[in-house]
């Protein structure tokens, strides 16, 4: 089992007024699923989403990563698995604007000690993964949306985590380029990678096996697709 | 995340802020600046005052009668009414000093006229009646012949040893030595020339000429007050010698206990620390001044990395969604801090030693920067980037990734 969330709730205090944004959710996710987590603006898909992705501790249950327990976990030891079992994937790419590709790429690799040379050659491969062997000395504002974007898959993958976290991936871009970017996930996906994916659309939910459908801060419904 | 990464870090991020970094630089660069232009002048003008005055040998102090820097007038009459020194008291000091390797007896006019045949100098000659330590006691070399011995002194022969300027008044066609001077109507034969000394403060040191001791006493007097120097017999040894000078001459001239010394103590020393007396306040002056300006410019450093922080909030979130930790997020911005205050210090040092260096070129004045005074700066810079980085690192170290990443 790659991920066990156990009853996490997740309650936010806005003044004295408490706000519960996660309501008990359980989930198991296994090693090599493709999950779209879908839900209407409030249903908590974004908590739920910081939380698998370790930004965010849940306020009660228990959340086992790679047999890691992160639900108790102090900021630090929450960096260090971002590092090694996440990528992410944002809606706005969040790339370093005055960095190159390759250094954005490298970023991960910065903060787990990798060496210089080592760091620069997985970034390069990385990239041309994506198909942006020629894009690698651009930055950001040099690149498309699409190309953007594909900078941030390569900078998710580029230390193998367990899981590569989709938030919205294709919600800045045209329907041509983000059915380009949904086949690369494709592709991840074949190669054994772990993707979850939240989005609100349901066409870009159907490329995934799963989807789970939250709303009030509940699962709605867990149905496997295909 | 490894030091050399977090410092090109900061080296883009103040490249990517040029004219906004320097101006915030700008006190840093002003107090560095000020503190460097002022200690390089200072040390400049002490050591070359330091070269001038160095008229002993080392390891030489002197016995005299008025003090070599006389402050204000009043006190004139206390020095002119003490008893003169005398060659007795040399003798004294020779005898009972025993930390003492040569103690000289010399004794000076500063006005002697010389003649050569038809030629002669202005009345303007340093004469100096000398016993043979005074060559060594005054740091001055034989550039030819030879110096006054003990038995020129013991047989009072009419010798004397010249200096260059009078060599070049009187003999600029022949060899002195062995020809005959005459002084005051005698005759002195030329048995050795000093070698040349250069000018202190515009005075040539080498319009001076020496004869024995009583060959002197003879022509004016006894009634002159005469130094004694005193070398010791190592460097060690020096202030051990001066405190047995001290006993013995106060001996020798009945000076009760409790009394202060009617006799002066004077060294290459004490014109130099009375420079450094004067200058100690222009220096205080100066740090303080510059101190001032470092704090102010700490504060813009901190106000400028408060909005570094505040315009970056979004970059702290990436770099924290893929896995920096608050340490590497502290260390990124405290880096930074204290690069562009080391930027700042390095360009107020070069600017202070153009300053230095300008002034050399264009006044008398000499210009030496001590490196301490130069890594002290740095070290200053980055202690003031540290200490106002801090706080603007903790808050960009203390962020809430989601709430970052959010940030517009």
């Amino acid at each position: 089992m790659l991920i066990k969330l156990e009853k996490i709730e997740k309650i936010y205090e806005i003044g004295t007024v408490q706000v519960p944004a996660l309501r008990g959710i359980n989930l198991n996710v296994e090693k090599n699923e493709y999950i779209a987590i879908m839900g209407p603006s409030g249903s908590g898909k974004s908590t739920l989403m910081n939380i698998i992705g370790c930004l965010d501790t849940p306020s009660s249950g228990d959340y086992l990563l790679n047999q890691h327990n992160v639900s108790t976990m102090d900021d630090d030891q929450l960096a260090e698995i971002r590092n090694r079992e996440i990528g992410f994937v944002f809606q706005t790419f969040n790339l370093l604007p005055r960095a190159s590709a390759l250094h954005n790429v490298e970023l991960p690799m910065i903060y787990n000690g990798t060496p210089a040379a080592g760091r620069r050659k997985m970034a390069e491969e990385a990239l041309e993964k994506v198909g942006l062997a020629d894009r690698m000395h651009h930055k950001p504002n040099e690149l498309s949306g699409g190309q953007r974007q594909r900078v941030a898959i390569a900078r998710a993958l580029v230390n193998r985590p367990s899981i590569i976290l989709a938030d919205e991936p294709t919600g800045n871009l045209d329907s041509r380029t983000g059915d380009e970017i949904m086949e690369i996930f494709e592709g991840l996906h074949e190669q054994g990678n772990t993707i979850i994916l939240v989005t609100h659309e349901e066409y870009i939910a159907e490329h995934s096996n799963r989807i789970i459908r939250l709303r009030d801060g509940m699962v709605e419904r867990d149905e496997s697709v295909h | 995340m490894v030091l050399t990464d977090t410092f090109h870090l900061a080296l883009s991020a103040f490249r990517s802020n040029k004219m906004r970094s320097l101006l915030t630089l700008l006190g840093i660069i002003i107090g560095v600046m000020t503190i460097i232009a002022m200690q390089s002048l200072i040390t400049g003008l002490r050591k070359s005052i330091n070269e001038q005055v160095s008229s002993l040998g080392s390891s030489v102090f002197q016995v005299q009668k008025f003090p070599a820097i006389n402050m204000g007038p009043h006190d004139h009459d206390k020095y002119r009414n003490r008893k003169d020194i005398t060659y007795a008291d040399a003798l004294a000091v020779r005898e009972r000093v025993t930390a003492a390797k040569a103690v000289g007896a010399e004794v000076w006019n500063w006005g002697a006229e010389l003649r050569y045949k038809d030629r002669k100098t202005l009345p303007n000659i340093q004469l100096a009646g000398v016993t043979p330590e005074f060559l060594e006691n005054n740091g001055l070399e034989i550039a030819e012949g030879r110096f006054i011995t003990a038995e020129d002194v013991d047989l009072n022969v009419a010798v004397t040893v010249i200096g260059a300027d009078v060599v070049d008044k009187l003999f600029p066609f022949e060899d002195p030595l062995g020809k005959d001077i005459k002084l005051m109507g005698r005759r002195f034969e030329v048995v050795g020339i000093f070698e040349k000394k250069g000018s202190a403060f515009g005075q040539s040191q080498d319009n001076r000429i020496a004869i024995p001791f009583f060959q002197f006493t003879r022509l004016y007097g006894k009634e002159r007050s005469i130094n004694i120097t005193v070398q010791a017999a190592t460097p060690a040894l020096v202030e051990t010698a001066t405190e047995q000078t001290i006993g013995v001459m106060r001996t020798q001239r009945k000076v009760k206990p409790g009394i202060e010394n009617d006799f002066e103590i004077y060294s290459n020393e004490t014109i130099t620390g009375f420079f450094d007396n004067i200058t100690k306040y222009v220096r205080i002056v100066a740090i303080a001044i510059a101190s001032i300006s470092l704090l102010v410019a700490g504060v813009g450093i901190m106000n400028i990395m408060l909005v570094s922080v505040t315009e970056r909030t979004r970059e702290i979130g990436i770099r924290k969604s893929v896995g920096a930790k608050r340490s590497d997020i502290l260390w990124q911005f405290l880096i930074e801090a204290i690069v562009l205050s080391e930027l700042g210090g390095l360009i107020g040092i070069m600017l202070g030693l153009g300053i230095g260096k300008l002034v050399d070129a264009l006044t008398p004045i000499p210009a030496a920067v001590p490196v301490w005074t130069v890594f002290l700066g740095l070290i200053f810079c980055s202690f003031v980037g540290l200490v106002f980085g801090v706080y603007p690192a903790l808050k960009a170290a203390r962020m809430d990734p989601i709430t970052a990443l959010r940030y517009e």
